[in-house]
């Protein structure tokens, strides 16, 4: 069989990455250029800085993703691009890029889903088996994606408010700590106990949704009372009862879905898969479900990258699924909806 | 020289294909908002009706800016991508000069205008030289009020052309009969037009480096150069 080899693009928010993946489930290469340190700057993404980012990298980036592969044009079999969700201008650079290679050497383009991407991130170490079910955690989704086959995606959970990474960011900043604020507060955590018992919003519901600003509030004015009193709280402890709410929430709810769908994988990706508390939490609960085996996706691909949508991609490509240069960006772009039809 | 000539840098799009000194074919809309949408589809339409293929092409002409922030990403993107991934030229002309170059009989001063809102404009000056447009002032993000005193000494006659409606009843109580108004057709962008214009220009050496003229910071970087001025900004991205 000859080798599939697809370019994959993603400029969906602050990180400008190309890559090549032979048969779907090889990193031949993986370019992945952060924006980190500019938005650091302004304590967050700014919208229009990342555009103009994303354009100064995006050639440079092709150019070593296909120089790491040892490839040409020629060798390709398909153009992959993120055409959502995410943020419209970032999208646009990727998605015009895309297109513009595809046609200049005449190879068909794929659109993938972003979150498909994070959840395809699990294949370039494992292949998925079916069905499956995927939690994917990062600054901007909080989801539990039900995937009876291939190529079918159906959330049942998802946040009604903040993501979860967007509530590390948020109360990261109370605590001093810069934009992205989830790697150091899963440090503090593990130095600090959960004295605070802050509140485990949504946890008893009959359902598989998330919400976290209840707990982000709790969290802010449990400090500025301490402040007006002077009195001065342990910031790991404060770290260490915030993330264990959030993992208390994720863990219930996905073990909650675990129990009405029962599936042969879950995978858990994106970049608040990288948290330790959480792989350490989910690895207990998964004892319970010997059927079920758990893919955690590496910590070096749980950020946004290239790599995991061409893993998506090829998928997408043994499906046929392409489309042409009318190609846009669609910034909220969704999977089908179960959440609505009423839990069993 | 087979030349691919790309303008959106506001709403209009202008797409042409040129060979030496002659037009192939050329599509310009001004009927539609989305150029994520039409920009591609056009191109590969002309390209293939001008009989080539991609990787005919020799050369990209592109207006860069200034003009709407999407627009000429959009038109930048698809320059650079091509002229990289194809391994050809790369021209960038100034979206301000493609606009002086409708004005094919000038008197004196060409001053294109594109509207920023809220008193607002990219401008600049030019001037005919040996037949084509020169700067004279240049182009930049500027108030009508500053402009018009950058520009107080002229005494030659002056065409104002492009987004001028917001800006003609002061231009004209400062020029006065000096002042002429280029017809709406003239604020069109004509990619065909860039395209002659770009094929003598000598191309840019690194492809990979080229942005769009913005001529202005985004609110988030003023802000914060302000605050540190004496910071090196080049090293924020890093590949990791
Ligand atoms: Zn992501």
């Amino acid at each position: 069989m000859a080798r599939n080899l697809i370019l994959s693009f993603e400029t969906s928010c602050d990180e400008t990455s190309v890559a090549v993946i032979e048969n779907g489930d090889t990193i031949l290469s993986n370019i992945v250029a952060t924006q980190i340190k500019s938005h650091q700057r302004f304590g967050g993404v700014v919208p229009e800085v990342a555009s103009r980012h994303h354009i100064e990298q995006i050639t440079g980036c092709i150019e070593d993703a296909l120089a790491r592969a040892n490839v040409t044009y020629d060798d390709l079999s398909a153009v992959a691009v993120t055409y959502g969700p995410g943020l419209v201008g970032a999208l646009l650079i990727g998605v015009t890029a895309a297109k513009a290679v595809a046609w200049a050497h005449q190879l068909p383009l794929i659109p993938v889903n972003h979150l498909a991407g994070h959840i395809y991130a699990a294949r370039l170490v494992e292949p998925i088996e079916f069905p499956a079910m995927a939690l994917v955690v990062s600054g901007g989704h909080t989801e539990l994606v039900y995937m009876p086959v291939e190529n079918r995606f159906e959330i049942i959970g998802e946040t009604r408010d903040d993501a979860a990474g967007e509530a590390y960011d948020k109360i990261g900043r109370v605590l001093g700590i810069n934009y992205p604020a989830g790697k150091q507060v899963d440090e503090m955590a593990h130095q600090g106990r959960d004295t605070f018992h802050f509140p485990r919003a949504m946890d008893q519901d009959a359902n598989f949704d998330f919400s976290f600003s209840g707990l982000k509030s709790a969290f802010i004015n449990t400090v500025h009372h301490a402040d007006q009193i002077h009195e001065t709280l342990n910031k790991n402890d404060l770290a260490a009862s915030f993330q264990q709410a959030v993992v208390d929430v994720l863990a219930d709810k996905t073990v909650r879905a675990l129990h009405e769908y029962p599936v042969k994988q879950l995978i858990v990706g994106g970049g608040v898969a990288a948290n330790k508390g959480l792989r350490e939490r989910l690895g207990k609960e998964l004892q319970a479900f010997p059927q079920t085996t758990l893919e955690l996706v590496p910590l070096s691909l749980c950020g946004d990258n290239a790599a995991m949508i061409g893993a998506a991609g090829e998928m997408l490509y043994r499906h046929q699924v392409f489309t042409d240069a009318t190609l846009n960006a669609d910034p909220g772009l969704e999977f089908d909806w179960l959440g609505d039809s009423p839990v069993k | 020289m087979k030349i691919l000539a790309i303008d959106t840098s506001n709403q209009p799009l202008s797409v042409a294909v040129t060979a030496d000194d002659s037009l192939l074919a050329e599509t310009t809309l001004t009927t539609h908002r989305k150029h994520a949408e039409f920009l591609m589809p056009v191109i590969e339409d002309l390209v293939g009706k001008a009989g080539l293929t991609p990787k005919d092409l020799d050369r990209i002409v592109v207006a860069s800016g200034p003009g709407s922030y999407t627009g000429i990403r959009m038109a930048t993107t698809v320059a650079k991508t091509l002229a990289a991934t194809l391994d050809i030229e790369l021209v960038t002309v100034s979206s301000l000069l493609a606009l002086a170059l409708n004005i094919t009989k000038p008197a004196g001063l060409i001053n294109p205008i594109f509207n920023a809102r809220n008193q607002n404009l990219f401008t600049g000056l030019y001037q005919i030289k040996n037949g084509e447009p020169t700067p004279v002032i240049a182009d930049q993000h500027t108030n009508i009020t500053d402009w018009l005193a950058d520009i107080a000494d002229i005494d030659q006659q002056i065409t104002i052309v492009g987004e001028t409606a917001p800006f003609e009843a002061a231009f004209s109580q400062q020029f006065g009969d000096r002042l002429m108004v280029a017809d709406k057709l003239a604020a069109i962008p004509d990619a065909a037009k860039i395209g002659l214009y770009g094929a003598k220009l000598t191309p840019v050496q690194d492809v990979d480096s080229v942005v769009p003229r913005y001529l202005r910071l985004t609110k988030a970087e003023a802000d914060w150069r302000k605050e540190h001025p004496n910071e090196d900004t080049r090293h924020y991205v890093e590949k990791i």
